[in-house]
């Protein structure tokens, strides 16, 4: 692996990491239980980690959250799109942490520049997978409105799912595998939480890949404005 | 006291008897548990404190949330969400030891909710800049430390010792708020002004924190007697001035009271009159934020009512699945004759 790709692969996992995490805390004060509020923060916390630890291998990790323009960001778009209820944002965590933790532990029992971050990461994540496929298990096999806003949650981000699957720049693995090993997991959990596998296509042609290539959907710009405001208006003060 | 004695003592005894015991724990300064006897008062006015500082924490979560998106650099906002997080999990603590005392959280939200019981009136104050998070760090969580230590040794046992956890996450809050404070009041001169405009809007609302004077609260007395509390409002007040005036010197900051000045004779600092009349207006209602809060955590509830009817309907589901399995392991297993011949 040469430097490059390596600091491509970092930063895309990075901003995934970034990104997600800035979703979950907007839920700080709205979340359905009080257990919830402590879960989504403890899991924005371990993603905000795992993006400090990433971005610092690429350069200085203030300078990459607050001073990147949207298409310099490689985050996959499945990660930016808004909370909306609680079932969608349960549906991006079942969709990426599933992904993330198959991700990390391919790369945990590889060898490479990952490795030590991927298995301090995978512990974390298999949390993460847990949490997600527990509510999801409760919210499809719950009540009628709960299941009706489950399905229509993991409809509504099914096309983003296809994306995660093309091949990130310097990770050197499997994609086909990985994707294969996500859909009988995400497909096992969805028919015990009583839920159909959407139908839909997984990726659109503008979809594809192209969070890793800086095209992102239209809330994301709106994210970032807020997220980098109060860094942006302070140019080289320290914090 | 432990519960087996005075459960023991008491089982034979009249209401007096009862009540011999209680006082006599209480003075004694043991701790009474759950399952002691106590005076209706006692646990109608744990009950109240209690909960009001559960709805605090809850409340307490929104000021701080408003900047975890905006927070300015990556650590900063890793602080932030851990400290919110934490404010979470101290709500969660309090509702648990408030439990022991036979009222349910789904209650205590509802009187939350419905503006039955309160919350600390500091939380009705808007976060107006970044430096307002370090002045909630370091003035309001000052406050609250002050307050809160001194319940660590409170008489009712289960309050006690989740003020123990809790005051230990605090001083690390309030550490890290002061901190930020410092990093701001050394930074530029834009940030050193935004540190000082912080603590001028908090030093006042921070100071109500420890409620109204002696001659004027309510539940003083009786708390005291019943070691609840263990030092008046005046003198909790007197003792976070004295400790923050260093610390203002510390961070190169003033605080906003021409008046305060140290008195030889008294070896305390004397300060100005608090704005009692704002005081009992946000407790009525009509500080800055306080409709806005308890809106807020109305919505969260209300709209989170189809999550927790959910999750109910699987336990429940889930139970039910479980209770069918193990009566058709039941009937499997009695199906089998104990020769081995399975019956017809």
């Amino acid at each position: 692996m040469t430097a490059i790709v390596l600091t491509d692969a970092a930063l895309a996992l990075g901003d995934d990491a970034l990104v997600l995490s800035h979703r979950l805390g907007e839920w700080a004060g709205h979340a359905p239980v009080l257990e919830e509020e402590v879960a989504l923060a403890n899991i924005a916390l371990d993603l905000l980690g795992q993006a400090r630890v990433l971005l610092s291998q690429v350069g200085d990790e203030d300078e990459l959250a607050y001073l990147r323009e949207e298409r310099a960001f490689r985050n996959l778009q499945l990660v930016e799109q808004p909370n909306g209820d609680f079932a969608h944002t349960i549906a991006r965590q079942l969709y990426f942490s599933t992904y993330q933790h198959l991700l990390y532990g391919e790369l945990a029992a590889g060898e490479g520049e990952f490795t030590a971050l991927a298995a301090k990461a995978v512990k974390e994540v298999e949390y993460h997978r847990d949490h997600a496929e527990q509510w999801t298990l409760r919210l499809g096999d719950g009540t009628e409105e709960s299941h009706r806003r489950m399905q229509r949650a993991c409809e509504a981000l099914w096309r983003f799912t296809g994306e995660m699957f093309q091949p990130a720049p310097g990770l050197d693995l499997d994609w086909a595998d990985l994707e294969t090993r996500w859909t009988a997991s995400v497909t096992s959990v969805l028919g015990r939480a009583t839920l159909t596998v959407p139908e839909g296509p997984r990726t659109g042609a503008w979809a594809a890949g192209a969070g890793r290539q800086g095209l992102h959907t239209e809330s994301f710009g709106r994210m970032l404005a807020e997220m980098q405001h109060l860094h942006r208006s302070h140019p080289g003060a320290s914090w | 006291m432990t519960g087996v004695t005075a459960t023991a003592t008491a089982a034979a005894g009249t209401d007096a008897s009862y009540l011999a015991v209680f006082d006599a724990a209480v003075a004694a300064d043991d701790r009474i548990e759950p399952r002691d006897w106590m005076p209706e008062a006692y646990r109608s006015s744990l009950v109240r404190q209690m909960a009001q500082h559960a709805h605090s924490e809850i409340i307490g979560m929104q000021p701080e949330a408003n900047w975890i998106t905006r927070a300015p650099s990556l650590r900063r906002k890793a602080i932030l969400m851990a400290k919110v997080q934490d404010e979470a999990g101290h709500g969660l603590y309090l509702y648990s030891a408030a439990e022991t005392l036979g009222t349910g959280r789904d209650e205590l939200l509802d009187k939350l909710h419905s503006g039955r019981q309160k919350y600390s009136s500091i939380f009705n104050y808007p976060t107006l800049t970044w430096a307002d998070v370090g002045a909630i760090g370091w003035l309001v969580d000052g406050a609250a430390i002050t307050n809160q230590v001194p319940l660590c040794r409170c008489s009712y046992g289960p309050y006690a010792r989740a003020m123990v956890r809790i005051c230990k996450e605090e001083s690390f809050h309030q550490r890290q708020g002061y901190e930020l404070l410092l990093t701001l009041s050394k930074g530029t001169p834009e940030q050193h002004a935004m540190a000082q405009d912080a603590v001028n809007r908090w030093w006042w609302p921070s100071l109500m924190m420890f409620g109204p004077p002696d001659d004027e609260s309510a539940h003083s007395a009786q708390s005291m007697t019943w070691k609840i509390k263990r030092h008046s409002n005046d003198e909790l007040r007197q003792r976070f001035v004295d400790i923050a005036v260093g610390q203002a010197e510390g961070l190169g900051l003033t605080l906003p009271d021409p008046e305060l000045r140290w008195n030889e004779d008294r070896g305390h600092h004397d300060f100005g009159e608090i704005d009692w009349t704002e005081f009992w207006e946000v407790l009525k209602g009509n500080g800055p934020c306080n409709e806005q809060r308890i809106t807020q955590r109305r919505r969260a509830h209300e709209e989170g009512a189809w999550v927790r009817d959910a999750a109910a309907a699987y336990a429940t589901k889930q139970q039910t699945q479980r209770a069918h399995e193990t009566q058709q392991e039941t009937t499997v297993a009695a199906a089998q004759h104990p020769n081995g011949e399975a019956t017809a």
